[in-house]
C-alpha cells in the first residue's frame, strides 16, 4: 500500500511538471508531436527508474554522514554529502550513456525510438530533481526511492503526452499571433497545473 | 588559427560586438522568453522575490565561472567527452555556490532546498557552455556569461515581483525579510475591502505571468512571433 500510495502520488500530486516545473526545458521543446514526446516520456521514465535506485544506494552507502561505517568502522562520522550534486551528475551521465549504448546493441527498435532523446536526458532537470528529492525526502527503502522515481516519470510522461496532444489540436485554433508557440503553451500548462492541483490531499 | 598571421588588433572591451553580447540577452535573444533555456528553476523559484535575487545572483555566479573556465580549457577538453566535463565544471562551482548559501543564508537556502542543485542542469549554463564558450576567447564569454544572466534575472525579479505583491502584498529583500506596504486597515480580515490572491502563490501562476511577458515581448516586436 506504501508503495501504490508513493506511485500515485508521484504522477499525480506531486508531479514533476505541475508541482516543481522540473524538465521543462525539453518538455516545450520537444512536445510539439504526440509521437516524439511519447518517446522522450518513455525515455524518462525508464532512465529515472534506473538512476534514482542507484542514487539511492551511492548516498546511503557512501555519501551520507555515517554511511560508511559498513565499510570501517573508523569512517563512521566521515560526512560526504557535500559531494553528493557532483556524484549525482556523473551517475547520471554516465548512465545515460551506458543505457544508451547497452539499449543500442540489445534493443535497436527501441533505440530507434528513443535513440535522439537519451543524450539529451543527462541534462534534463527531472532526473536530477529525481535524485536530489530522493535524497530531501529520506526514503526508508531501495524499493520506495525505485517507485518513487517510475511515479514521477510516469508522471512526466503524462504532462508531456498531454500538451503534445493538446498543442496538435491548437493549431487549428485561433491563437493571438504573439502567443503562438511558446506564450500559448506556457498559459496551458498553467491551466493544466491548476487542474492537477484538484488531486491535492489525495491519500491512499 | 586565423587571427594569429594577421597583424592582431586589439579589440576594446566595449566594442560594438561585445556590447551586442550584453545586450541581445536581455532582449531579443533572451534566454527565458526567446531561447526557452533555464525555465525549471526560473518558475519554482519566484514566490517570493528574496529568492530569486539570491537564485539570480547564484546563477550569474555559475555563469560566470563556468564560461570563464571552460573557455580557458576550450582547447584541451576533448569533443566526445565534452558534456561531463562541462558537468563536472558546472556541478563544482554550484556546490561552492550551496556551501555560501547554507553559511550565511541558511533560511534562503532552506527555502530554495532542491533548486539550487538544479542550477546543475539549469539549460541556460550548458547551452551557453556548448553555444558560445566551447568556441570563444574567456573575454567575450565572461560577457556572454553575464549578459544571459542578466536576462535570466530580470524575468525572475519581474515574475517574483508580481507573484509577491499580488500573494502575498509584500516585497522581501534579502537581509531585510518580508515588508508588508499594505496598511492592515484595508484587508477584509480586519473590516477593509482588499484580499491578497493566494492563486499568485501557487505554482501554476508562474507559468501564466512568464506566458504573458511573452505576449507583451511579442506584440512590440513582431519579428519574434512563431508562425
Amino acid at each position: 500500500m506504501e508503495y501504490l500510495s508513493i506511485f500515485v502520488k508521484g504522477i499525480f500530486v506531486e508531479n514533476m511538471i505541475f508541482a516543481y516545473f522540473l524538465g521543462m526545458c525539453s518538455y516545450l521543446a520537444v512536445s510539439k508531436t504526440v509521437k516524439t514526446a511519447n518517446g522522450l516520456g518513455l525515455a524518462v521514465i525508464f532512465v529515472l527508474g534506473i538512476t534514482v535506485p542507484i542514487n539511492y544506494l551511492l548516498e546511503n552507502y557512501v555519501l551520507k554522514e555515517g554511511a560508511l561505517a559498513w565499510f570501517d568502522p573508523s569512517f563512521a562520522n566521515v560526512d560526504l554529502s557535500f559531494l553528493s550534486f557532483i556524484m549525482f551528475i556523473a551517475v547520471i551521465a554516465s548512465m545515460v550513456q551506458l543505457v544508451e549504448m547497452i539499449v543500442e546493441k540489445f534493443a535497436p527498435a527501441l533505440y530507434g525510438a528513443l535513440g535522439i532523446f537519451l543524450p539529451l536526458i543527462a541534462v534534463n532537470c527531472s532526473i536530477l530533481g529525481g535524485a536530489l528529492f530522493m535524497q530531501e525526502r529520506q526514503y526508508p527503502s531501495i524499493g520506495e526511492a525505485t517507485v518513487f522515481g517510475l511515479g514521477s516519470g510516469v508522471g512526466w510522461w503524462l504532462a508531456i503526452v498531454a500538451i503534445a496532444a493538446i498543442r496538435e489540436k491548437i493549431r487549428y485554433s485561433h491563437v493571438p499571433p504573439p502567443l503562438r508557440g511558446l506564450g500559448i503553451t506556457y498559459i496551458i500548462t498553467g491551466l493544466m497545473g491548476i487542474a492537477f492541483m484538484s488531486f491535492m490531499g489525495i491519500e491512499i | 588559427m586565423s587571427s594569429e598571421n594577421k597583424p592582431v588588433r586589439k579589440e576594446s572591451l566595449f566594442s560594438k560586438k561585445n556590447r551586442k553580447l550584453l545586450k541581445d540577452p536581455l532582449g531579443d535573444s533572451n534566454p527565458i522568453t526567446i531561447q526557452v533555456l533555464g525555465i525549471c528553476s526560473a518558475l519554482a523559484i519566484t514566490v517570493q522575490l528574496q529568492q530569486a535575487v539570491i537564485m539570480s545572483l547564484s546563477v550569474l555566479f555559475v555563469m560566470i565561472g563556468g564560461n570563464l573556465i571552460v573557455s580557458l580549457l576550450r582547447n584541451l577538453i576533448p569533443d566526445r567527452i565534452r558534456i561531463i566535463v562541462q558537468l563536472v565544471v558546472i556541478a563544482s562551482l554550484v556546490i561552492v555556490v550551496d556551501e555560501v548559501l547554507k553559511a550565511y543564508q541558511p533560511d534562503v537556502s532552506e527555502k530554495l532546498s532542491v533548486f539550487v542543485g538544479l542550477i546543475i542542469t539549469n539549460c541556460i549554463i550548458m547551452g551557453r557552455l556548448e553555444a558560445f564558450a566551447l568556441a570563444n576567447k574567456p573575454g567575450p564569454s565572461v560577457l556572454d556569461a553575464i549578459g544571459n544572466a542578466m536576462g535570466y534575472a530580470w524575468i525572475l525579479l519581474v515574475v517574483s515581483i508580481v507573484r509577491e505583491v499580488f500573494g502575498s502584498g509584500a516585497i522581501s529583500l534579502p537581509g531585510m525579510g518580508q515588508v508588508k506596504f499594505l496598511p492592515e486597515g484595508w484587508f477584509i480580515a480586519s473590516e477593509g475591502f482588499y484580499e491578497n490572491n493566494n492563486l499568485m502563490i501557487l505554482p501554476p501562476m508562474a507559468l501564466v505571468v512568464v506566458g504573458i511577458i511573452i505576449w507583451i515581448q511579442r506584440s512590440r516586436n513582431e519579428a519574434l512571433i512563431e508562425d
